[in-house]
């Protein structure tokens, strides 16, 4: 890939997609964000707390492991797995929550909204809100609170109200219908953490931002341990895209790197699914332009995954880009590879990793079989499975 | 376009001011759409918004979104709404105004779809997620459609963004009343009151009209004194929804009282004198 300017340009754009497709009410709301977070970036306080909040909070840096039987299972190359499954409450999520949290107390919003899906965004959010004081309020599909009991009794005892949400279909797309509504509605004090790198400008921008960290550990990580700081290929899931694009961002300039994206195919790619940008194309959702798994009305679709997490119907605007321009190849794993994927890094290494991360694995056992046993892999361990222990035990 | 330049600018000079009603294709079931708008017209509607229905409305409260659901459940495509429009053009001269998202339209391709849509009689376009920011592709298919391009500000919107607004919109500003969905309260009125004259200051181009959150009679007439007009759409959604979700009645029984709702909402007494045409 050519080196460009970097993006987004300042109106939010990737290529075509991203940008702010809100209600006017929201404009100056995103707008304040926006230069909250420009200050915030630029201001050496902002990242020093920034830095210990992700030291001795969250446990960062997490460790990059080489994995030695799932190496040998799978047959193909070295495989090392990047373990944001041990961040503080079990996921990536919470290097994003913490960006946020700190950004909408120097923005001295007590108020803080979110949705989430299988229920890590929300506990991270959650979590930040309690470390702080912080009034929290999460929205969670009602399909989705049930699936994912545990997350929605953490968050109660973490102190934030969950408001289950009844329309459409349930899930995580409805839910961000909510919450962009509760915005609206109290756009004065209210701060939205958006739990993935999609929405308006500039939350795919920040959130990546915040997200980057994992990438650039893993460069250093991987120099120490291989003597090269590039791996010849990185893996992670891709729902909304945060953790994804966190792995990859520190590698996009590097073409030696092979960059594949894991969707979820759920039942197949002719059944029901949530692989869209396998199978969708460009639209608007949730403020920005990008695929969208939608019918010849432009009506956004139902997404199926067996994982809640990557039940989305849309995908981040930066992914977009990177599909098109070839940068990023977006395979996809369905239910049923998910299962064996749990399965796999359970038994070969002792990691039982989310419904959502074992994507990621369930595809890497054909997808990387045939690298040479001298190349690299890092693949994004991007959570853990105790949340989904329910749902495993009625499959496996 | 034109039509709805002119009508606005009648009422100004009746000194009167200008009531817009939405209603939302394919509710309260598709074949009900048009007699409704026809009730909604003869009831002395100035102008009327035709809601094209989609899955995820995010500016709208529940009147809507359940209306939009019910539609999109009975299957209401684009060209149903375009169909109702057209019939709706055949039978009357109020201007007619399509009203939604920017997805489905982006789908049908925004050239195709203003071309069909002025083609179909509707006189202008407003999109409740497609702000300044976004609007030049939208915009420019819907002016060499000759559609009217109406955009919207809030309470929180500065005045120079205002300015800006108002120089772009074709149609009229829409001022939303609230930092809200539709169908919210209104809260402090004073306080709409307020952002109401600061807008009508800056606002110098376009006609200014009210909406969200109006209800009844007295909210427009409170309301509109600081712009051209208001706008109504949950209220009456919520209307229909009663008349027919209620007890069983006949057809003309329904339209009668959709006739008398809109009249008592123009004029305060739901026996003024029906609209003659």
């Amino acid at each position: 890939m050519e080196k460009t300017r970097p993006l987004p340009d300042e109106r939010g754009h990737f290529g075509s997609y991203g940008g702010m497709f809100v209600p006017e009410t929201l404009i100056p709301a995103l707008e304040e964000v926006r230069a909250a977070y420009d200050a915030a970036r630029r201001d050496p306080d902002f990242q020093r707390e920034l830095d210990a909040m992700l030291g001795d909070y969250a446990g960062r840096p997490t460790p990059l492991t080489f994995c030695e039987r799932l190496t040998d299972a799978i047959g193909g190359p070295k495989i090392y797995l990047k373990r944001e499954d041990l961040c503080h409450t079990g996921a990536h999520k919470i290097n994003n929550t913490i960006g946020q949290i700190l950004l909408a107390r120097r923005m001295g919003k007590m108020r803080i909204i979110a949705e989430t899906g299988a229920g890590q965004h929300g506990v991270a959010t959650a979590t930040v809100c309690a470390r702080y004081g912080m009034e929290c309020i999460v929205y969670m599909g009602e399909e989705d609170a049930r699936r994912q009991r545990l997350n929605v009794l953490r968050m109660q005892l973490l102190g934030a109200e969950v408001r289950p949400v009844s329309s459409g279909s349930r899930t995580l797309k409805d839910a961000t219908n909510e919450a962009i509504r509760d915005w609206v509605t109290h756009v004065r004090d209210t701060f939205y953490i958006i739990g993935s790198v999609v929405g308006p400008h500039p939350y795919p921008m920040m959130v990546r931002d915040f997200h980057r960290v994992i990438g650039e550990e893993s460069r250093r990580q991987l120099q120490e341990a291989e003597g090269r700081p590039a791996p010849d290929a990185a893996v992670a899931c891709v729902g909304g895209g945060s953790n994804a694009i966190g792995l990859f961002y520190p590698f996009l300039q590097d073409p030696n790197v092979a960059l594949y994206g894991v969707e979820a195919a759920g039942e197949g790619l002719n059944g029901r699914h949530a692989a869209t940008l396998t199978k969708g194309s460009p639209g608007i959702l949730h403020g920005a332009m990008s695929y969208l798994l939608q019918d010849a009305e432009g009506q956004v679709q139902l997404a199926h995954s067996i994982s809640a997490g990557l039940d989305y119907p849309g995908v981040g605007p930066e992914h977009a880009w990177l599909r098109d321009a070839g940068r990023v190849r977006y395979v996809s794993a369905t239910d049923e590879e998910a299962l064996e994927g749990v399965r796999l890094l359970s038994e070969t290494e002792g990691i039982i990793p989310a419904l959502e991360t074992a994507h990621a694995i369930g595809w890497m056992a054909k997808g990387v079989r045939d690298m040479a046993r001298s190349e690299v892999v890092v693949a994004n361990c991007s959570g853990r499975g105790d949340k989904d222990m329910g749902t495993i035990a009625k499959h496996l | 376009m034109q039509r709805l330049r002119d009508t606005l600018a009648a009422c100004k000079e009746r000194g009167e001011k200008a009531m817009g009603l939405f209603m939302t294709s394919g509710f309260p079931d598709p074949e009900s759409t048009l007699p409704v708008l026809r009730a909604m017209d003869r009831g002395g509607a100035d102008f009327i918004e035709l809601g094209m229905p989609f899955s995820d409305p995010l500016a709208e409260g529940l009147p809507i979104q359940r209306a939009s659901e019910r539609a999109l459940r009975a299957g209401t495509r684009m060209q149903d709404t375009l169909r109702t429009a057209a019939a709706f053009r055949d039978e009357s001269d109020t201007p007619l105004l399509l009203m939604g998202y920017a997805n489905p339209i982006r789908q049908y391709g925004a050239a195709p779809f203003c071309r069909d849509a002025r083609a179909a009689g509707v006189d202008g376009l407003i999109l409740a997620d497609v702000p300044l920011e976004e609007q030049a592709p939208f915009a420019r298919e819907a002016a060499s459609a000759r559609l009217g391009f109406v955009s919207l500000i809030a309470p929180n919107t500065p005045d120079e963004r205002i300015r800006k607004i108002d120089e772009t919109a074709t149609a009229f500003v829409y001022a939303v009343s609230i930092t809200g969905l539709t169908g919210s309260g209104l809260g402090a009125v004073e306080r709409v009151e307020a952002y109401l004259r600061r807008a009508r200051g800056v606002v110098r181009k376009n006609p200014l009209l009210v909406g969200f959150g109006v209800r009844n009679h007295a909210d427009a007439a409170r309301l509109s004194r600081h712009a051209d007009g208001f706008i109504v759409g949950s209220a009456l959604i919520e209307q229909v929804e009663a008349l027919w979700d209620g007890e069983p009645q006949p057809a003309e029984t329904r339209y009668e009282a959709i006739r008398r709702f809109v009249r008592a909402l123009k004029t305060g007494d739901g026996a003024a004198q029906e609209k003659t045409r």
